[in-house]
């Protein structure tokens, strides 16, 4: 395969970044810095070689999931991104759509699946129409606008919005690699990944996967927001720690940063050492979709997880009992934590509501929100035992 | 032997009101969700099913009787096609339209797995308007319709069903509304 | 005592109704009304003397919410 590699190539496929490398959204540039996009016969197993896991949340390898589609399926790229601290994959789309459809394509080719869909946020699909119609190889991409909804990035809530248009989280009665959209064999994979399989399918696993670590391999976008001088997406290996990631757009102490986004966990200042992966294996943190947000030490984390808690509890799609009715419960204990109520029993009440709802819903809706919560009891230990005592430690 | 079938026509009659009604009630106890005294939830659902089945057993035994019956001089479509019978097309044809609309009620019932809840659920809507047809029907068609006895039973099932709709109306009808949010749909 | 089948809740379905509970044991209500399994989650694993009660909590289930599948969950 280094025949084929020219060191252009080379430099701009295995370095980092490898994704945010700053030309031009256009096809002419994209041919330029990478080649056409070559029909490699064995994509599957070179994706299992890379140890390429999903950019959109739930970290599962990739080749796994692909190993578990039947020909003649459904490819889709989910560029969705409800999650509303989520840059990256809107960022893709406009700077490298070319990348994305290339990983879509390819993938499909890899599966001989028969339907392409690539369902993107409203201020993505401008740039994903101009660039498929750049290019002649494209035309069996169907583009779909996703609406503005926290639980719509979910995967049986994309295979909806394609079948019936709302978008709603589904039961998971069977995977939707065995059955999803009309009873096809569907994959729904991010565009970060599928943009990762577009250099995987010019370079080969093994090259893409020489950056990282063996537990967490290739480069990962991450959404940094909060109290930071500089929000925005950056690009980063495997095996950094929180601190480097951090670092460059938050000069100001940290006292926490929530990683993994809304549906993440808090984690303190003594975290920023240890590593941001895949999974919680060897320590990491897990990344989810790859959304930092950073608390300063001006601001009540408590405060900051009671609106979120608020936020997540009103982005119910509202179709479980569990969730319509717990989220909002737990979210108004969460706040009456934060606004100072020293009732003995809140953080047990916390705790009982935060278990009441987990796993308890069709999507992890709930379990995404419970985890939030609990993580926010431990980091903020210390605020919870001083709002008990009647003060908050961010009002100085 | 014809006077037995006008008998039995008649008697089968009576059975299917009350039987109607009582599946009327029980039913609506199913939606609400709550037990009856000591008989649990699923023994009110199957309490439900099992005599609305058994109302579908009597209407054949009223049906088929009252076609014997050579004073009722009924036709076999007349049992099914509404207001169309030689005696009495209206009465006649209020019992034709309970008949379907019961029929309807029941196979959708018993073919709630397959057809899937939705439609189990807007056919099973019908009960509301089958059961006053066929109290109608029974009224009108029935050779004591306007008797007392049975015009006071009438008004007894009338009142009792009313009441239960009445009730489903309400706020706490269903257990456990008045504390929760229901899901949306 | 690994239970090879599972009584599945379709939350999307669920209305709360309590036939279910009623029939399982393991299964309670939550201050909503909402069935709770004894472990948490979304799947009662069935033991052998369950097998019929939860049969027949997926044929009483007045909203289809119920279904019988394999033990591990399928994510």
């Amino acid at each position: 395969m280094s025949s084929t590699s020219t060191p252009d190539l080379a430099r701009a496929t295995l370095g980092v970044p490898r994704l945010l490398t700053g030309h031009g959204p256009g096809y002419g540039e994209h041919l330029r810095a990478l080649g056409p996009l070559p029909q490699r016969a064995g994509l599957v197993d070179e994706i299992a070689r890379s140890g390429l896991t999903g950019r959109g949340g739930a970290a599962f390898p990739t080749s796994t999931k692909l190993a578990a589609m039947a020909p003649r399926g459904v490819v889709i790229g989910n560029g969705s991104e409800g999650e509303p601290l989520s840059a990256k994959d809107e960022l893709l789309l406009h700077n490298r759509p070319h990348l994305v459809i290339d990983g879509l394509l390819a993938t499909a080719h890899a599966l001989a699946a028969r339907r392409l869909h690539l369902v993107v946020g409203a201020a993505s699909e401008e740039p994903v129409r101009r660039a498929l119609r750049e290019r002649g190889d494209a035309d069996a991409i169907e583009v779909t606008v996703a609406p503005d909804r926290f639980v719509g990035g979910e995967a049986s809530a994309v295979v909806d919005l394609l079948a019936t248009g709302r978008g709603l989280p589904k039961d998971h009665a069977v995977r939707l690699t065995t059955r999803g959209l009309r009873g096809r064999s569907t994959l729904v994979q991010n565009v970060e990944t599928l943009a990762h399989i577009g250099l995987i399918a010019r370079v080969g696993g093994e090259r893409w996967g020489a950056v990282g670590v063996p537990e967490d391999r290739g480069t990962r976008l991450f959404s940094i927001s909060g109290d930071v001088a500089h929000p925005g997406v950056i690009e980063a290996p495997g095996g950094s720690s929180l601190r480097s990631l951090i670092a460059p757009s938050s000069p100001q102490p940290v006292s926490a940063v929530l990683v993994g986004g809304y549906h993440g966990a808090w984690v303190g200042r003594d975290a920023l050492e240890r590593t941001v992966g895949a999974s919680s294996k060897h320590g990491a943190i897990p990344a989810g979709a790859g959304i930092l947000v950073v608390l300063g030490d001006r601001s009540c984390g408590l405060r900051t997880a009671a609106e979120i808690a608020a936020y997540l509890a009103a982005e119910s799609a509202g179709q479980c009992g569990p969730c319509v009715n717990g989220l909002p419960a737990l979210a108004d204990l969460v706040s009456r934590v934060a606004d100072g109520d020293r009732d003995p029993r809140l953080p047990a009440q916390v705790e009982r509501m935060a278990g009441l709802v987990e796993g308890r819903g069709a999507c992890h809706h709930p379990d995404g929100t419970a985890k939030m919560v609990r993580s926010a009891l431990v980091a903020f230990a210390d605020d919870v035992a001083a709002h008990q005592h009647g003060f908050c430690r961010a009002a100085r | 032997m014809t006077e037995a079938f006008w008998a039995l026509g008649r008697a089968s009659g009576v059975v299917l009101l009350l039987l109607m009604t009582v599946s009327m009630l029980l039913g609506l106890l199913t939606r609400s969700g709550r037990p009856l005294v000591r008989l649990p939830r699923f023994g009110v659902l199957l309490a439900h099913r099992n005599i609305a089945l058994l109302s579908v057993v009597f209407l054949g035994v009223h049906v088929v009787s009252l076609l014997l019956d050579p004073y009722a001089q009924l036709k076999l479509i007349d049992v099914v096609v509404p207001f169309g019978a030689a005696r009495a097309p209206i009465a006649v044809g209020l019992g034709a339209v309970a008949l379907d609309l019961m029929l309807a009620v029941a196979i959708t019932a018993l073919l709630r797995r397959r057809l899937g809840h939705r439609v189990f659920r807007v056919v099973h809507w019908a009960a509301y308007v089958l059961w006053p047809i066929a109290l109608l029907h029974g009224v009108t068609a029935g050779s004591d319709g306007r008797s007392l006895p049975f015009l006071a039973l009438s008004a007894f099932t009338a009142t009792a069903v009313g009441a239960a709709v009445v009730w489903r109306m309400t706020d706490h009808f269903v257990e456990y509304r008045r504390i929760r949010t229901e899901p949306a749909r | 005592m690994s239970a090879s089948t599972a009584l599945h809740i379709d939350w999307t379905r669920c209305r709360g109704r309590g036939m279910c509970t009623e029939l399982l044991t393991g299964l309670g209500r939550d201050e909503w009304g909402y069935p709770l399994v004894a472990g948490g989650g979304s799947d009662l694993p069935i033991r052998t003397h369950d097998v019929e009660a939860a049969d027949d909590a997926v044929a009483l289930c007045p909203v289809l919410a119920l279904s019988i599948r394999p033990a591990r969950p399928t994510r």
